[in-house]
């Protein structure tokens, strides 16, 4: 079910979460496929040989100690980084003449480690921009303000707001955006992400300053997002506890390269991942 | 609980500003009428329409695209130079000026808008003081040209040329519209207070409504964050020249209100210090809020005049006024102060019945 359908839904009811994991749905055609994807800064290699394929309703992480190239693999995924070698597959289409509006008109949404609101912007303009091409008037139509101005702005604003709802947010909707406490800001960001009906999702860092509680709230959240959107979500997390959660392949990246691959277990057994991520935690 | 900032809704602040802007056109139209107004004032009232106009065009462009431009004047030159030619050639065959007048401003704002989208190809792909220092440039070279062109018409025709006269008009048939650096000369003047209002209203009404459309919402998110714009599919380059060229527009045809207001046009009007000045009002009437847009542009276009009385203390008036609107416009006490007040009217409307 496409984010559309589900926001023409009757009232949005606070679903339980499940942590129904579905099985790995690799086999069909998947949502993203990396193939020897890397990228140079200046002679530097930020991230090499880099493989991934994701199902399309997936949950991955990619966890990595600080400089790994996490972030990088994401401003790979939506070209605001050229990628020096390797291709990209979206839905199996190659995204190489892409410039980022048209990724994520191809259908990837993104959440930035270091938040990037529309911050003098109300919460609700914040999603409306992200539902963009759900709303269907020129700019005449706008300055004239003709009927159908009123028509799709009125439906737009329903499903922004029902996109906020997913968070109750949907009371904060006149708030600037700039003025939100942290944990609200990223949960925004999500939000706007989810209003461009992406089918793949990349949270970078999302529970990053959230308190226990909110962490585990977003845990829940997020889950229930994949569900009820029937969407791929790939996310970077230090946080152990979601990403063990709630993620059913983690990749793990060290000095820009894959390094292990697996289901939570495998991971954490792992003895290479122990020596290059976990052991450092432990130490300290 | 979590202090939250409401953000006022814009369509209480554009009714504000219409509001304003017609009681205080009235006002000036009717004592204009009864001749209550000194001639230096009444002679002022179409040049600060422009300003006005001017002022909101650049605030279009600073404090909602959030580029700065430093050639504003060269789309208003645009403005003036074709507006007044077409207003020159159409003396004969039209002879409603009202009419005149508008097919000028409109060809003014059509011209404006095609120079602001040229320029704005290569400009909007620049950032930050790069884009300021090219759009300076452009000004200066479009100021250049029109001190350079020569346009006459014979018997319905169009002569033109650059840099030398060499149109070869007949002495009864040909006509000279615009003559080099001496620009144009004896035009008949066909500005009005009354259409310098509706140009200001009709800029007001575009950019209100525009703001508060999906067009505006994206071309304040890519203000406000260019790399977020783009991560939910705004093609930024497409809605910065969106907004550039209507800003242009808008300046094109203030230009043409400008030049059918004297009885000369000179291309150096338009140069550095105007663009500069017209900043200013934007500067000081607040990025983003147009009523100080219009306040500081009305208020700083007759304060020079209105100070002579003051003589020697004229330019420290001057100063200190300047710091009272910059103040009055962008200070928060001040702000608060106006926020409450509106807030109060919101209430009181609220109450005639009218919910949510
Ligand atoms: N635009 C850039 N120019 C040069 N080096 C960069 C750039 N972006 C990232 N890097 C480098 O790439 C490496 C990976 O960074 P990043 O992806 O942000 O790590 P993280 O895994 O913490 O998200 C770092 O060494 C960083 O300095
Ligand atoms: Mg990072």
């Amino acid at each position: 079910m496409s984010p559309k359908e589900y926001i023409k839904r009757e009232p949005l009811m606070p679903q339980p979460a499940t942590n129904f994991i579905p099985e790995r749905d690799i086999h069909k055609s998947p949502v993203i496929e990396c193939r020897n994807l890397g990228i140079d800064f200046g002679g530097l290699s930020a991230v090499s040989n880099f493989n991934i394929a994701m199902g399309p309703t997936e949950i991955s992480g990619l966890i990595g100690p600080n400089g790994a190239g996490k972030t990088t693999i994401f401003n790979l995924l939506t070209k605001v980084y050229q990628p020096t070698h390797g291709t990209i597959l979206l839905n199996g289409v190659d995204t190489h003449n892409m410039t980022p509006a048209q990724v994520s008109q191809a259908g990837i949404g993104r959440t930035f480690q270091n938040i990037r609101l529309f911050k003098d912007m109300s919460v609700i303009d914040n999603v409306l921009v992200g539902l963009h091409y759900q709303i269907d008037y020129g700019l005449g139509t706008s300055i004239f303000r003709l009927p159908r101005f009123f028509s799709e702005e009125k439906k737009a604003r329903e499903k922004a707001l029902e996109l906020l709802s997913i968070f109750d947010m949907a009371d904060m909707a006149d708030t600037k955006s700039g003025s939100l406490p942290y944990g609200a800001q990223r949960r925004l960001e999500i939000v706007r992400a989810l209003a461009t009906d992406p089918c793949l999702l990349l949270l970078d860092e999302p529970a990053a300053g959230m308190n226990p509680m909110e962490t585990e709230e977003l845990m829940e959240n997020i889950v229930r997002i994949r569900d009820m959107f029937q969407i791929a979500i790939l996310l970077i997390e230090h946080d152990m506890k979601l990403v063990m959660g709630i993620c059913e392949v983690i990749g793990v990246l060290n000095f820009g390269q894959l390094i292990a691959k697996g289901t939570p277990d495998e991971i954490q057994s792992n003895p290479a991942v122990i020596e290059a991520y976990l052991g450092k935690q432990k130490e300290e | 609980m979590i202090k939250s900032v409401k953000i006022k809704d814009r369509i209480e602040k554009s009714v504000l500003t219409y509001i304003s802007v017609t009681a205080v056109f009235l006002v000036f139209f009717v004592m204009n009428m009864t001749g209550a107004l000194s001639s230096k004032i009444s002679g002022m009232l179409v040049p600060i329409c422009v300003y006005v106009v001017m002022a909101l065009s650049l605030n279009l462009t600073v404090g909602i695209m959030g580029e700065l431009s430093l050639g504003h004047a060269g789309f208003m030159a645009v403005g003036a130079f074709t507006g007044t030619s077409v207003t020159m050639m159409l003396s004969d065959s039209v002879s409603n000026s009202a009419v005149r007048l508008i097919i000028g401003m409109v060809v003014g704002a059509l011209f404006g808008a095609l120079i602001g989208f040229l320029i704005g190809i290569p400009v909007l792909r620049l950032k930050g003081d790069y884009l300021a220092i090219v759009t300076l440039a452009f000004g200066e070279i479009i100021k250049s040209f029109f001190s350079n062109i020569y346009l006459g018409t014979e018997n319905g025709s169009l002569r033109f040329s650059v840099l030398q006269n060499n149109l070869d008009l007949s002495e009864e048939n040909g006509k000279i519209i615009i003559e080099g650096a001496m620009g144009i000369r004896s035009i008949p003047k066909t500005a009005t207070f009354l259409i310098g209002y509706i140009l200001v209203m009709i800029c007001l009404a575009v950019i209100f409504n525009m703001i508060k459309s999906r067009t505006g919402r994206a071309i304040m998110a890519c203000r406000d964050n260019r790399i977020a714009a783009e991560s939910v599919g705004i093609p930024v380059f497409r809605y910065k020249i969106t907004a550039f060229t209507i800003s242009a527009a808008m300046a094109g045809a203030a230009g043409a209100l400008f030049g059918n207001n004297y009885s000369s046009l000179v291309a150096s009007k338009f140069n550095i210090d105007t663009s500069i000045l017209i900043l200013v009002f934007v500067v000081l009437g607040g990025q983003g809020n147009m009523l100080g847009s219009i306040i500081a542009a009305a208020a700083l276009t007759v304060l020079p005049e209105a100070l002579r009385s003051f003589a020697d203390y004229r330019m420290l008036t001057y100063a200190i006024i300047l710091i009272l609107v910059m103040l009055a416009t962008n200070n928060p006490q001040f702000r608060s102060f106006f926020e409450k007040l509106t807030g109060k009217l919101k209430k009181n409307g609220k109450e005639g019945g009218h919910e949510s």
